[in-house]
């Protein structure tokens, strides 16, 4: 059998300007074996849920950095949700408050990842948690 | 989290759910489905089964072309217009997987997120990854089961470079190969193996200098090749197979000599297809200029083509599909655990030279009859 490397979306929701981190982040995971499907900016919930649907992903990944997270991401984890997805691992990059954290973990967010975080930080809890699908 | 949902064990009994589910516009189950392809699980194989029959009448369409060049863009373009006649769309984008992390960057979807209230459109974006047998059958399955879940149009994109495009020929009705202007003389050499594989040439980003001088210049280089073709056949006479785009279109170095020959006595009629005299347009993907055109080109060429090149294109996919099965039966029969002993032996047995290839095959073949 051959190897099943980790299909991961890397989405940009909210209307902030630029992806550069986002980007960044989808070639590193690149770099570190997983497969990304990176869908770029301004993303709405929609397209996100979407995405995640046709792609058959085993994570959604989101960067959100408008502080928007908190109508957007439990948004998208409604729509995952409705579309039959609540088997896929939601995890958020940005600036988010620990009351926020608790609130979008109860939402359905695994992970999250604050501004510090590296690349091999994120591959390493990605390997631990999400299994690809068979 | 991670796993499928429901642990079904039995693969036949999973393969029956998911295509009963898609084929009725579950498009989850249709996901589901596209990944036990990539996965090649035994999912897979009962799902092909269950859906070969139900493939067969929407249009495959291969487009290929260097990267940069606006394959993405086109295929949007294509979407937009393709939803105005209320035809439905499935859309598989193949990207490159690394060879040494297995990891790939699947971007493609960034210039499709018009659709995603749509359900007549379906995009899937596929890494390569490195299967023995390669991208033809993963992407020709892919393709086959879009088409059996009714999509009226399934748009294949992949990077044009060394082997993808045959197989993207391979798999699609109708090969597009993109060119975009002002690429430089230098990369002739890949336009040539390009275009053997087109059955129509687009040169995008027409609203760059350079496009309608580009596009005259194919025009001339596919009339060159298309000769050389000619004389190809006729000197060689009836024999050969059909298989996509092989020796049919002839390589462009040989061209003078071969162009001699053609002078002399008229030898018999050729039976096999004629080489492809691909059509050249030019698009703005951006702004949707000359997309109109293209999908009607589409359409000519799949109409005019439903008897001769459209009909030898499939029967290059069958053969593709089922050489491609072959092997994998092959390979999976001679190192399960009942041969595997005997074949690593036989292998061994080679690498010390007490056995040329040859006998080699020979005796894995005898133990396959065994
Ligand atoms: N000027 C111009 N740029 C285009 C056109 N089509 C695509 N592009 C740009 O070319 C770049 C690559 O396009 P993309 O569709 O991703 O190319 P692909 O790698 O072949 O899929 C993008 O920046 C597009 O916006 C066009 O018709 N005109
Ligand atoms: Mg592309």
């Amino acid at each position: 059998m051959t190897d099943r490397p980790i299909k991961v979306l890397i989405a940009k929701p909210g209307l902030d300007g630029h992806d550069r981190g986002a980007k960044v982040l989808a070639r590193g995971l690149r770099d570190e074996g997983f497969e990304v499907v990176y869908t770029g900016l301004r993303q709405t919930p929609e397209m996100v849920a979407t995405a995640a649907l046709q792609e058959d992903v085993d994570v959604v990944g989101l960067s959100i950095l408008s502080g928007a997270h908190m109508t957007l991401v439990p948004r998208i984890c409604a729509l995952l949700t409705a579309e039959g997805l609540d088997d896929v691992m939601v995890v958020v990059g940005g600036i988010i408050p620990d009351d926020d954290a608790a609130e979008l973990r109860e939402a359905g967010v695994s992970g999250i990842f604050g501004p510090g975080t590296t690349i091999a930080e994120v591959a390493g809890y990605l390997r631990a948690n999400a299994r690809p699908r068979a | 989290m991670g796993a499928s949902g429901v642990q079904t064990p039995d693969p036949a009994e999973r393969a029956r759910e998911l295509t009963d589910a898609a084929t009725t516009g579950d498009r989850r189950a249709l996901a589901r489905l596209l990944t036990a392809i990539e996965n090649r699980s035994a999912v897979a194989e009962a799902a092909l089964r269950r859906l070969y029959p139900m493939a067969g009448a929407a249009h495959l369409v291969g487009i290929t072309g260097a990267p940069g060049a606006g394959k993405s863009t086109l295929v949007a373009a294509l979407i937009a217009e393709a939803r105005k006649a209320g035809r439905s769309v499935g859309v598989v984008a193949v990207d490159p997987s690394s060879p040494i992390t297995g990891g790939a960057l699947l971007g493609d979807r960034v210039r499709m997120q018009a659709y995603a209230s749509d359900r007549d459109v379906f995009i899937r974006s596929m890494a390569s990854r490195g299967h023995a047998g390669g991208l033809a059958s993963t992407s020709a399955a892919a393709a086959s089961v879009l088409d059996a879940c009714g999509f009226d149009l399934v748009l294949l994109e992949t990077v044009g470079t060394g082997q993808s495009e045959v197989e993207v020929a391979a798999a699609a009705d109708t090969t597009v190969v993109l060119e975009a202007p002002e690429m430089g003389d230098e990369i002739q050499a890949i336009k040539a193996g390009l275009l053997e594989v087109a059955d129509i040439v687009v040169v995008n980003k027409g609203d760059r200098p350079g496009a309608q001088r580009t596009a005259s210049q194919l025009r001339a280089m596919l009339v060159a090749v298309a000769r050389v073709g000619a004389a190809d056949r006729a000197h060689h006479g009836p024999a050969g197979s059909t298989v996509a785009g092989s020796g049919a279109a002839g390589s462009v170095a040989a061209g003078s000599e071969v162009v001699d020959r053609a002078a002399s006595p008229a030898p018999a009629p050729d039976p096999r297809p004629r080489p492809k005299q691909p059509e050249v347009l030019v698009t703005t993907a951006t702004t949707g200029g000359g997309i109109p055109e293209l999908l009607a080109s589409l359409d000519r060429h799949r109409a005019a083509g439903r008897d001769s090149s459209v009909a030898a294109a499939r029967l290059a996919r069958a053969e593709a599909q089922v050489w491609a099965i072959l092997e994998d039966r092959m390979r999976a029969e001679l190192s399960g655990p009942e041969r595997r002993a005997g074949t690593e032996a036989v292998l061994r047995a080679v690498a010390d030279h007490e056995l040329d290839p040859f006998a080699a095959v020979d005796r894995l073949l005898g133990s396959l009859r065994g």
